[in-house]
């Protein structure tokens, strides 16, 4: 027989279980990444652009002779910089992303495709209108399920995000008291389990906030509200269902004390996908309420595109709602842009145009896909997973309102930790070791040491019994006494715990060069 | 020294109040990060948003314990935040307030009664 004497052995060989520091900074196969001005290149350019065939300077002593300072990667060099940024981020594409009160849930890749189509992707806010009928049909299809699902007579498309929804909201509200004369209006109520941005749009637009107790079930303690609701109170702000995953039973009670008083029900709907197909806000007698299209949904949040927070308004404010938006004549869809007859109430506009048409392309894609009755079903499972996940950890963590069933989000308190010497944080960290990103910690406020987790109704019950699997093992391991696994975690992230204390006192938000870099070679 | 249900501490010197928040305060927020101390001339009623506090955890008002006008502000706060943490009921004060009613000190708790109160909490 042949014999290879010089190759690979063939024999497994005994490994070692020592663990030392690598001495690169890199980690399996992922590389230390330098910020990309740290690349060391600026002396070179990832382009070869030919010399132009006009006088070198025809700027009359306009030329630049300083440097620009932008690193002039190759494509590879830039390809590669950016894709290992991502392998140190955690994305819905990868795993369970369970933070409670964000809705990370599956972006389908079918609105991606719609949102690519040219008629949608390649068009211009200033194009004639002529030319833009199905962009526009598609925004006013979008808005008419939108007022479908609400029960709302009235929607504005323009606002960019949840907060910027909030705005237009407050705004609308503050509009409608001046023109009936309650202009003295100037307080805003708010439960101390809200948002922080709801107290901060208040602030924004003029009002001071005034915080409403909660009862020890977690809702909206009505006596509380009912003392504070007065002749000065322009709106309340409640969400609903709220932030610790609960439904206020005594929306309509709230609502009918509100309105009572001669105040205005602004509703945060940050948690619509709970309720979606199976309540409509406007049945609660809520006045406006801003619809995150990247929760409800499904449109990408954050770095996967910018945000919309369409409003729904009750008919007592929809005479004020910004412009522009889309109307339906015999001669086809127009936007109504100036504060003509049709927008002689209109408190102004929250945007340049029209709004974000990509997210309404995906939003509109994702609603047709469903349909009336899978709209429906997101609700009813975005409750089921988060209760299955409440059900199967209750006996080795404490939820913070045992009682009765919780929404989409499931809220454990710190309790279960007593005596292990271990916090949330620690708890928190130590899942990121597991390979699972954390929950939503240290909110809402009112809950000690919360934990937040809201599963989504996009995660199959395989994806939660591991979730389930993991955060029992680590809740064993905390109650055994294993205070090391969580004091320095994580162990294997690309990098270990941070000093967020040092980076709030000290915090270092532009990056600056040692020295001014030369300029990079033509 | 005395003390309000909010956690903040005064100090009577004649008519002038140092104030600052309490070393329970301190150690519930955690490391502290942030402090905005009022402006000097500010006049205010017992109860009005006096500063803000913000550590790693949250930000929170701190509010007059009693009424009158701001002579003094610990500006040092500014750059050392810490010192809330480190030294809250001495190094770590927010503002001096020329008292317009003394009595209002008076009616705050004293520190046995402001240890009880923390017993129930």
């Amino acid at each position: 027989m042949t014999m290879n004497t010089v190759g690979r052995p063939t024999a497994p060989v005994p490994t070692s279980d020592y663990i030392h520091p690598t001495l690169t900074g890199g980690r399996g196969l992922l590389q230390d990444e330098a910020l990309i001005f740290e690349l060391n290149a600026w002396a070179k350019t990832g382009v070869d652009i030919p010399d132009a065939d006009r006088p070198a300077d025809d700027l009359a002593g306009l030329l630049r002779t300083t440097p620009v300072g932008l690193p002039g990667l190759s494509e590879p060099e830039a390809v590669r910089h950016y894709v290992r940024l991502s392998q140190k981020n955690h994305a819905i594409d990868l795993a369970l992303y369970p933070l409670g009160s964000c809705t990370m849930k599956h972006n389908p890749r079918l609105n991606e495709k719609m949102a690519r189509l040219a008629g949608f992707a390649d068009i211009h806010p200033l194009q004639p209108v002529s030319t833009v009928q199905g962009a526009l049909e598609l925004i006013d299809r979008l808005a008419h399920w939108l007022k479908t699902l609400t029960g709302m007579p009235a929607v504005a498309m323009t606002p960019k995000a949840g907060a910027h929804g909030e705005l237009c909201g407050l705004l609308a509200i503050r509009a409608a008291h001046e023109a009936g004369g309650q202009g003295h209006r100037k307080t805003v109520l708010c439960p101390t389990s809200a948002h922080g941005t709801n107290p901060a749009t208040a602030a924004f637009v003029g009002y001071s906030v005034v915080e409403i107790a909660q009862t020890d079930d977690g809702r909206v303690d009505l006596a509380d509200l009912a003392a504070k609701l007065g002749p000065d109170v322009a709106a309340i702000m409640v969400t609903n269902p709220n932030t610790c995953g609960l439904f206020e039973r005594d929306i309509i009670e709230i609502a009918r004390l509100t309105h009572d008083a001669g105040a205005y029900f602004y509703c945060d709907g940050a948690n619509f996908n709970a309720i979606v197909g199976r309540v409509r806000p406007g049945d609660l007698g809520v006045d406006a309420m801003h619809i995150n299209l990247h929760k409800t949904f499904s449109t990408p949040h954050g770095g996967g595109g910018p945000g919309a927070g369409p409003v729904v308004l009750s008919a007592a404010l929809a005479p004020f709602a910004p412009a522009p938006w889309v109307v339906h004549h015999a001669d086809g869809f127009k936007l109504v842009e100036e504060a003509a007859d049709e927008a002689a109430h209109a408190f102004g506009r929250m945007s340049a145009f029209h709004g974000q048409m990509g997210m309404f392309v995906r939003a509109y894609a994702y609603m047709r896909s469903h349909g009336a009755d899978g709209l429906r079903q997101v609700a009813e499972d975005a409750v089921l997973n988060a209760n299955y996940i409440k059900a199967r950890l209750s006996d080795v963590m404490s939820p913070a309102f045992p009682d009765g069933p919780c929404m989409h989000e499931a809220l454990f308190d710190d309790e279960w930790l007593d005596g292990t010497g271990i916090t949330t944080l620690d708890f928190a960290k130590a899942m990121i070791d597991e390979g699972f990103h954390p929950m939503t910690m240290y909110f809402p406020l009112v809950v000690h040491g919360a934990m937040l987790i809201e599963p989504t109704e996009t995660e199959s019950k395989q994806e939660l019994d591991r979730f389930i699997h993991a955060l029992r093992l680590l809740a064993g391991a905390a109650k055994a006494g294993e205070v090391d696994r969580f004091k320095g975690a994580p162990f294997h992230a690309p990098l270990r715990r941070l000093d967020e204390t040092l980076a709030a006192r000290k915090p270092r938000l532009r990056w600056r060069p040692e020295t001014i870099p030369p300029l990079a070679a033509e | 020294m005395r003390f309000t249900k909010d956690h903040e501490w005064v100090a009577l010197d004649g008519d002038i109040a140092t104030v600052g928040i309490t070393a329970y305060a301190a150690e519930q927020l955690g490391d502290v990060v942030f402090v905005e101390v009022p402006d000097i001339g500010k006049t205010l009623k017992q109860g009005d948003d006096m500063a803000v506090v913000e550590s790693v955890k949250a930000a929170s008002d701190v509010y007059a314990p009693v009424s009158g006008e701001v002579v003094e502000a610990n500006a040092a706060l500014g750059e050392a935040p810490d010192t809330v943490n480190a030294a809250p009921e001495a190094g770590g004060w927010f503002a001096k307030i020329k008292v317009s009613d003394p009595s209002q000190v008076e009616a705050l708790m004293d520190r046995a009664a402001y240890e009880t109160f923390l017993q129930t909490l």
